[in-house]
């Protein structure tokens, strides 16, 4: 299918619409866009970050997803507490396959559920002392954990627990640092607003402890990655490469990381944002306090990180700008022979996404490095700021799609019959089922890295896998091709 | 059997909600009626003239300590005092801790799928605290709960204030679930024209002043010895307006949705007795110091 004119673009968004009451209608206008390269500001052509409407199944998450999920949980040697009723923090237990080094259970806690597990009574009698006596119980049972977080879950907004006392009663008697996080999941319209609460917590409660410390010997090359979450090794495939240019990565956030590095981080040079969405926060806090500038970057296709690194040794001098090229022209052979194997089979292939915080717009490199194509692409949880920073990134006429409902997802992949959709464990099977290929762009589908030189290598591997599948070719049953349209006759 | 009624007792914190359902159901008593109190309060003093004890087990903490509410049976919490009077209490926590509100669901949830509701029951009343200020509150008024809805009320200020606004509440539920209120009962505080104001104010939202309850300090010394004046001093003039207050609950047909009056209309009725001054406007925002220098 050829590509898509501005007015058919426009015509295709009216028509999705046009379903909807008046009411939604109105609203859900504000959330559709046409690309436009030339707009400055993505609020001259989207909404974002506004409360989902009722009954249009839309993907996003709740404020603890946000906190626990996203920016806490992967600190790996610390203790989560997912605070209230059992569910939450079972059914976000070990799925965002963040990955880490340490034995679990003893030194490291990434893929174990710690909950208060609040019962009616806990509800009617409030849960600080039951609160305590966990914290206690951790401290006997895994004594190697270096810190605790306390995640809210939603009754504890509503019955008003003080949270924050438990947590400076306990720091006192344990000597650890203990962070109470209000991240409530019915505070703020999705999981936004839990990034930005764990931004602030580890603001308020971690990142001063090293403040007037210089006990920790710094070099000029130090550099924080922020914002990487170690997604099937992200983390590490991109560690490496800042590395062998010549920098000293002193913290990961958080993906693989510890309490230790986070209290370093106001030590070092330049902080490096990747998901720009979830920690800028932070970045900015760190610019005004400590005035450690922060640049964003991006490691998804050779084009990209090439852009990316040269961009980061810009902050240093000639031997990182020298690692840079040297670390560029090491890989080279090796990115060229990926494209060269897999361009050909994925040549042309349109795609269309719905993901959240960093990848609608960062991933759009890689995929045009392999001649590729992003059609379509939207953001769960996405700000104005995000918008400005994805228009430039895609053509002009392509779709722009913020909180996306289930209905509107379909009906434009159906209308656009991309070659690949991307999104999230909900929308796969949906998708699947349409007949059309799709990956998993949270997880990586089980896959990954997808970060680095490294992790292109097996990000083209799994979109050939996944949209040359042969699968594909079986999808139509046998009798409904065109030498068995006639009706077979019914043997009486 | 008659159909058993379930009545809930509102009113201004400390206007005596307890004291008079007490009192009223032991009149009701009297009669040969079988009925049961369910205190929702987290205090725990709804059946306390009752049962002559301090404060009952209540359900919720008796479910704490056995472990969740499923562990409780019947008659671990339901206690059977004056003439058979049967008497549970909600319970909850402490003043500033956890949710007081989802106590009373939980435990009206319990009495439900217990059975405390018998076929030979003729009246239940809740005794709740306060004002209706939130779900767990107003889980007595919701839908196959209490019918009736009496107000106790004096003729100050805030308890008038606080009458209105929980007609305000009734209103929300009578629509969706069948609830009415039955009556305003005054328990007098002796102020001016206390009885003409109450029937002002019950006109006004489309209901009846149902008794003039009296000041009257044999109630005090009742309360002393943990008894309704009905058992403490059964000749005592003070028993028989809680009896009378007992049979005209017993014949009260009189169940309407009201119509709760505005704040002005409200304040204009206070002026009109004498028990609110006409607001000088001048003066509204204007510190003791700014007054004086003036």
């Amino acid at each position: 299918m050829a590509a898509m004119t501005r007015e058919e673009t426009e015509a295709l968004i009216q028509e999705v619409l046009e379903v909807y009451p008046e009411k939604a209608k109105k609203d859900r206008e504000k959330h559709l866009a046409v690309n436009d390269q030339s707009l400055e500001k993505a609020n001259k052509c989207i909404t974002s970050n506004r409360k989902s409407l009722p009954g249009v199944m839309t993907i996003r998450g709740c404020a603890y997803a946000g906190s626990k999920g996203v920016v806490w949980g992967p600190i790996k040697d610390m203790i989560h507490i997912s605070h209230g009723p059992v569910g939450c923090g079972q059914y976000s237990r070990a799925g965002r396959r963040n990955y880490y080094v340490g034995t679990t259970g003893v030194n490291t806690f990434g893929t174990m559920n710690f909950t208060s597990d609040f019962t009616e009574k806990d509800i009617v009698f409030g849960g600080d002392k039951k609160l305590a006596n966990l914290i206690d119980e951790i401290e006997v049972l895994f004594p190697l954990n270096k810190g605790i977080s306390i995640q809210s879950e939603c009754p504890i907004g509503l019955i008003g627990d003080d949270i924050e006392a438990v947590a400076k009663v306990k720091n006192k008697e344990h000597g650890k640092t203990i962070v109470p996080v209000r991240c409530e999941g019915f505070r703020g319209v999705s999981q936004s607003l839990g990034h930005h609460i764990a931004n602030d917590a580890i603001r308020d409660w971690v990142l001063e402890k090293r403040d007037g410390d210089d006990s920790f010997p710094t070099t000029p090359y130090d550099v924080a990655v922020i914002g990487d979450y170690n997604i099937g090794g992200d983390a590490w495939a991109s560690r490496t490469l800042l590395e062998e240019m010549g920098l000293r990565v002193v913290a990961q956030w958080s993906g693989d990381g510890t309490i230790a590095e986070i209290e370093k981080t106001p030590k070092v040079k330049l902080n490096l944002i990747h998901c720009y969405r979830s920690m800028n926060y932070i970045a900015r806090h760190m610019e005004e306090k400590y005035s450690i500038p922060w640049i964003e970057y991006n490691f998804f296709g050779p084009t990209k990180i090439a852009e990316s690194l040269r961009r980061i040794a810009e902050h240093f001098d000639d031997t990182i700008k020298e690692g840079a090229e040297r670390v560029i022209a090491r890989y080279k052979a090796e990115y060229d022979a990926v494209i060269e194997k897999y361009k050909p089979r994925l040549e042309g292939k349109r795609v269309m996404l719905y993901i959240g915080g960093l990848r609608p717009r960062h991933v759009i490199g890689a995929y045009e490095d392999l001649g590729m194509e992003v059609v379509g692409t939207g953001y769960e949880f996405g700000h104005n700021d995000d918008y400005d920073r994805t228009i430039k990134e895609m053509g002009n006429a392509t779709l722009l799609y913020d909180d996306v409902t289930g209905y509107e997802f379909e009906e434009f992949v159906k209308k656009v019959q991309p070659d690949l959709v991307g999104s999230g464990i909900k929308e796969k099977y949906i998708f699947q089922k349409m007949g059309v290929p799709f990956r998993q762009m949270h997880s990586w589908d089980y896959s990954g890295p997808y970060h680095g030189y490294d992790g292109f290598a097996i990000f083209a591997r799994d979109m050939d896998m996944t949209i040359n599948n042969p699968c594909w070719k079986s999808f139509k049953a046998p009798w409904k091709t065109e030498a068995a349209s006639e009706p077979v006759k019914a043997v009486a | 059997m008659a159909k058993l009624r379930q009545c809930a007792i509102y009113g201004k914190g400390g206007i005596g909600k307890s004291t008079t359902t007490q009192n009223l159901v032991a009149g009701l008593a009297e009669l040969g009626k079988k009925v049961m109190i369910v205190g929702c309060d987290p205090k725990a003093d709804s059946t306390r003239l009752i049962l002559h004890a301090k404060a009952q087990n209540s359900i919720m903490q008796m479910a704490a300590d056995a472990g969740s509410v499923e562990d409780l049976e019947l008659e671990d919490v339901l206690k059977v005092g004056y003439r058979d009077i049967k008497c549970v209490e909600s319970g909850g926590p402490e003043p500033g801790v956890g949710c007081a509100g989802r106590g009373v669901i939980t435990a009206i949830n319990f009495l439900e799928e217990e059975g405390a509701y018998d076929e030979d029951l003729d009246f239940v009343f809740y005794d709740v605290l306060g004002d209706v200020v939130c779900g767990g509150f107003a889980m007595p008024i919701r839908e196959n709960k209490a019918q009736e809805i009496y107000i106790v009320c004096s003729g100050e200020m805030m308890a008038m204030y606080a009458a209105n606004n929980i007609a305000k509440g009734i209103v929300k539920y009578a629509n969706s679930g069948g609830v009415r209120l039955a009556g305003l009962i005054c328990n007098s505080r002796q102020t001016a024209r206390e009885d003409e104001l109450i029937m002002e104010l019950a006109a006004k939202l489309g209901s009846h002043m149902i008794h003039f309850v009296p000041r009257d300090n044999v109630v005090q010394r009742a309360e002393i010895r943990r008894m309704t004046v009905i058992e403490y001093e059964p000749q005592a003039k003070q028993a028989q307006e809680y009896r009378d207050l007992a049979t005209k609950i017993l014949n009260n047909k009189q169940l309407v949705i009201p119509t709760p009056i505005t704040m002005d209309e409200l304040e204009d009725m206070l002026m009109e007795f004498g028990i609110m001054e006409e607001v000088d406007e001048s003066i509204v925002g204007q510190t003791a110091s700014a007054e004086a220098g003036a």
